[in-house]
């Protein structure tokens, strides 16, 4: 209560900064002009290596080999939904063995593409149904079908289990602060900054190259916003309405189940649409431990260099992934509006009159199915494949501007890429932890500076310092990049209403897609390489610049603006001096973003020939060699981490400057 | 039947106590509970502040008697909205006794005063506190449902409480579809339909339009001379206070510093922050000829009141009848008279040396 005067916090001098800061940097110049008299600062001594990958792929060897009935009875249990799912959506049910067996078909895909567009229909109108019902037809046209389902199959299982476990977690969290503090906030950091290659590997060790292992990677890396959306949603319902059930006389269990849970359902249902997001995401990436599907079709043609086919899986990948975005907002919205008020009708066809007609649908035509191969599976006929359009299409493009892009190449590996490469791997450990380590205490205290030189000695003694410059490197161009792309385009979004109109949906569309996406088109121009990860992770990672700037922008409260006005300012005034210092800090947050996003999708295209931790995973991942993954992976978390600590300090500082 | 209406003497009220606060106090910051446990429930605003603690509630003594509508008055950060939760226990008090019908509260078990809340206590929120994906008819029948009521039942009660507070033909609306004003009218219909014996209304009106809220507060005393409930309604609104109140209690800083009614207050302000309140009230509007009469002189009289009567209802026809009107007793025995110069000098705010107390 009436604390205000809280600006009393003794605040060393601006000039003594600058000279602790013109020291360290000293020091590290001079570490990096005498490398040879102390080698040891700059490269970590090879034979000082902490063994840490050995140590943990030890660990996993002894889970494996001690904890393999448990490992066993979870992928058996987890089998039999996840079965279900895949034979009823993709494989056909087969009953009995061999040649005698006798097959219950698979839900048919005409059925299938009708459910979709009734559920369209049922959530979000005409218009939302012709987008689903579209993205359906669209998949089964193609040809893609049968892996879209697998995908799809596995999505139904994984979505469903991460939303309770997040719905529990994040309850435990909000009830008990402690359990917040110590486990769930640090855990959450930890899986979503893992790469999600590096969650493959364990994975892949103990419930082997299956479907199972794919779905639980799935629910580790999509559980979080779950989690986080429930805190959320529970810290955010009306105290009165708490203070209500109380005096309605509810138990605490009546008070969680029937009061603060349903008034929190729309920041619940937020959080179930970026779950469902982000467990097509993982399934995508999964398919490389076995989760089959679109993502498997998009992992073998970009083995195989096959564009064409490459890029129409992914974009089946697109149209599933707009389908289930869309459809998932629409029922968050719709809730969140509630129903038009009308008395309750009796029978079960009056209130569900989509869902029974979709499930008679279904019903009909999977029975047709038995008699009707058409409708049991999309007929080759009516499909049609663009794979050699775009195979001619690359084709042409490379034939006619090879010269253009192959000079836009070399000139970018040349001036940019190669120096800031060798600068960042010429970088001396020691200094990095120094400098890092101040950044932390100027902008928090001892707390922040000891992790973060914690976190960033670790990537040195484990021996990947070079590798984990290396992503630095091409995180950080690719994130500067982003940024010089992403920020202007989101001030002109804040300025003009039209342009934001024409922003909005492509960066909406740009969010939903797997990352997987990016890679393909980019592939096809630039072939392998470092250039092409950079511009297939500015692409992923240049959403969130916009957005928050864009939103950063219009948030300033237009009575500021309005008082700006009335003292005279110019339009350029009241922009530089009123709304960019304002939004300064909600920009920031975006820059933190793109940081992270760029880190993802930079370890992602390994995949494309990059040299640095993403590759160490990869390969890994390649050789089972679990403790070498996991502590690549390990390192590439404390990167995401160490930046977005500095940057939430900062942030935070910026935010408590402004009041 | 207690029916008695705004008696001058709280003394004489011989109402049951139905909720009484023994010296409660609420301090926020760390080992509160202990720092006036240790000093006996005693401490002043310097010890308080000394300690770095917050004094939300401090020494607070107050009865409310059955049927009364007792309002807690007090601007923004005076504790008021502290010191009603911890008459229902939402808040924990640091030290104290919260009596209901003499027992307790303080000292119940967990499930005793879920019982409690569930079937004799009520309450209103400034912010309504409706539940946004009930639509009205499953809000207010909320508190029944989650007693185990079936649905039958809890509907039939809900739409009683309805037909009260006069939202039929709205009951398969949502919260966000009604103004604020019939949201309200949720709120109280939703807080009735258990039939608690006390009521605690938390600013109702305060989040309403000034129009709205009038209208409310004519609709809360006609549910009043309906219900007779115990009513305990905070504001921080004085004119609304003085409306509706039999009697205020007034708060400043976490201490009551005085209760009495209406009129006790504008007659016999306590202290100038009190004095600072009733400053603008319409004073014939409070004061009743009790106040204002004097022992009769055996002049002749041009009429009779009662002793409750307030000025403003007879102050038209004694200015032009000329003459002093006798005040009567129940029994028609005079007791006193009201001279015409006196309710001139009322109206006209010409203040006299009275004689406290």
């Amino acid at each position: 209560m009436t604390v205000t005067a809280s600006a009393s916090e003794p605040r060393p001098p601006l000039q003594r900064w600058l000279l602790v800061w013109a020291l360290a940097l000293a020091v590290v110049l001079a570490v990096f002009l005498l490398q040879d008299s102390v080698p040891w600062a700059v490269d970590y001594p090879a034979n000082a290596v902490v063994p840490v990958a050995d140590w943990v792929s030890a660990l996993m060897g002894w889970i494996k080999s001690n904890l393999s009935w448990l490992t066993r009875s979870i992928t058996g249990v987890l089998g039999v939904p996840l079965d279900f799912a895949l034979n009823l959506l993709a494989k056909n049910f087969k009953i009995g063995h061999g040649a005698d067996a006798y097959v219950l078909p698979r839900l048919s895909w005409v059925g299938v593409c009708a459910a979709a567009f009734l559920a369209g229909h049922a959530v979000g109108g005409r218009k939302l149904s012709l987008l689903v019902g579209g993205c359906f037809l669209y998949i089964a046209l193609f040809g893609q079908w049968t892996s879209a389902m697998l995908t799809l199959a596995l999505i139904s299982i994984a979505v469903p289990f991460c939303i309770v476990t997040g719905l529990f977690a994040g309850i435990w969290a909000w009830r008990k602060p402690w359990v917040e503090r110590l486990i769930v906030s640090p855990a959450l950091d930890l899986m979503q900054t893992i790469p999600t290659f590096a969650y493959l590997i364990p994975m892949l060790l103990l419930f082997g190259n299956s479907p199972v292992s794919a779905m639980i990677a799935t629910a580790i890396f999509a559980t979080p916003p779950m989690v986080r959306a429930t805190m959320l949603g529970l810290t955010r319902v009306p105290l009165e309405i708490g203070e209500f059930s109380d005096m309605a006389g509810c138990t605490a269990r009546q008070k969680l189940w029937r009061v603060l849970l349903p008034s929190a359902r729309p920041t619940l249902m937020v959080g179930v649409n970026q779950v469902i997001m982000l467990a097509l995401n993982m399934v995508i990436i999964a398919s490389m431990i076995g989760a089959g599907g679109l993502g498997y079709d998009v992992l073998l043609a970009l083995r195989a260099l096959k564009v064409g086919e490459a890029m129409e899986a992914g974009l089946a990948i697109v149209a599933l992934a707009i389908a289930l975005d869309r459809l998932s907002q629409a029922i968050a919205h719709k809730q969140a509006k509630g129903h038009v008020h009308h008395a309750v009708s009796p029978s079960f066809w009056r209130r569900y009159p989509n869902l029974s007609l979709a499930i008679a649908i279904l019903a009909v035509t999977t029975l047709l199915g038995l008699f009707v191969p058409a409708f049991a599976a999309v007929p080759k006929a009516i499909t049609f494949t663009t794979a050699p359009l775009w195979k001619a299409a690359v084709n042409w493009v490379t034939i006619n501007f090879f010269d253009a892009i192959e000079a836009f190449r070399v000139a970018l590996i040349l001036n940019v890429l190669n120096p800031v490469r060798a600068f960042c791997e010429g970088f001396p450990w020691l200094g990095a932890v120094l400098l890092l380590g101040l950044a932390g205490y100027q902008l928090s205290g001892l707390r922040l500076a000891a992790l973060v030189a914690a976190l960033t000695t670790f990537c040195a003694v484990t021996g990947l310092w070079e590798k984990t410059m290396a992503t630095v490197y091409l995180c950080g161009i690719s994130a500067f990049i982003a940024c010089l792309i992403g920020i202007p385009i989101g001030l002109m979004a804040a300025r003009s209403d039209r342009f934001e109109k024409i922003v909005t949906p492509i960066i909406d569309t740009l969010q939903v897609l797997p990352s997987f996406c990016f890679i393909i088109p980019v592939v096809m121009l630039f072939r392998v390489g470092d250039v092409t990860a950079m511009i297939a992770t500015i692409a992923f990672a240049v959403v969130p610049a916009i957005r928050y700037t864009n939103h950063g922008i219009r948030q300033v409260p237009p009575a500021l603006i309005e008082a700006a006005k009335v003292s005279g300012c110019t339009p350029r005034q009241t922009f530089f001096r009123v709304q960019l210092p304002l939004a300064l800090p909600e920009i920031m947050l975006g820059v933190n973003q793109t940081i992270l996003m760029a880190l993802a999708m930079i370890i992602i295209c390994a995949m494309v020939g990059t040299r640095d931790l993403g590759q160490e995973v990869f390969i890994a991942l390649s050789k089972a060699d679990s403790g070498r993954g996991i502590v690549a992976g390990l390192a590439i978390a404390f990167i995401g981490i160490v930046a977005d600590r500095l940057f939430n300090a900062w942030t935070a500082k910026a935010r408590a400057r402004l009041g | 039947m207690t029916t008695a209406q705004g008696s001058t003497q709280p003394g004489t009220d011989d109402r049951p106590v139905k909720l009484a606060c023994r010296n409660v106090w609420k301090l926020f910051g760390a080992n509160a509970t202990s720092f006036i446990r240790e000093r006996d429930g005693r401490a002043s605003m310097a010890d308080v502040a000394a300690a770095g603690l917050v004094g939300a509630v401090r020494a607070v003594d107050l009865e409310i008697r059955q049927g009364e509508i007792f309002i807690i008055m007090g601007l923004s950060g005076s504790g008021k909205s502290t010191l009603v939760r911890c008459m229902s226990r939402l808040v924990e008090p640091s030290h104290g006794k919260i009596e209901f019908e003499g027992k307790d509260l303080l000292k119940i078990s967990d499930a005793a005063l879920i019982e409690l809340r569930r079937h004799r206590m009520g309450m209103v929120f400034q912010n309504f506190a409706l539940l946004p994906h009930l639509n009205v008819l499953d809000n207010i029948a909320f508190p029944l449902s989650i007693q185990g009521q079936d649905r039958a039942t809890r509907e039939a009660r809900a739409r009683e409480v309805i037909e009260l507070v006069g939202l039929r033909g709205r009951e398969h609306f949502y919260p966000r579809e009604l103004s604020g004003g019939q949201q309200q009218r949720v709120g109280i219909a939703r807080s009735l339909a258990t039939k608690p014996e006390i009521w605690f209304l938390d600013e109702p009106f305060s989040a309403l339009d000034p129009l709205i809220r009038r209208e409310m507060q004519d609709e809360l005393m006609r549910l009043q001379t309906m219900l007779h409930k115990t009513i305990v309604f905070i504001t921080h609104d004085f004119d609304e206070a003085i409306r509706l109140a039999d009697r205020i209690a007034i708060m400043k800083d976490g201490e009551v510093i005085q209760i009495g009614t209406p009129e006790e207050l504008v007659v016999n302000p306590a202290t100038n922050y009190v004095a600072e309140f009733t400053r603008d009230v319409d004073r014939a509007k409070v004061i009743s000829a009790n106040s204002l009469m004097r022992a009769c002189d055996g002049s002749e009289h041009g009429g009779t009141v009662a002793p409750d009567a307030k000025i403003a209802s007879f102050s038209a026809s004694i200015v032009s009848a000329g003459k002093p009107f006798a005040v009567v007793n129940g029994t028609g025995k005079p007791i006193g008279e009201v001279t015409p110069q006196a309710v001139i000098d009322l109206l006209a705010g010409i203040e006299h040396a009275r004689a406290g107390a």
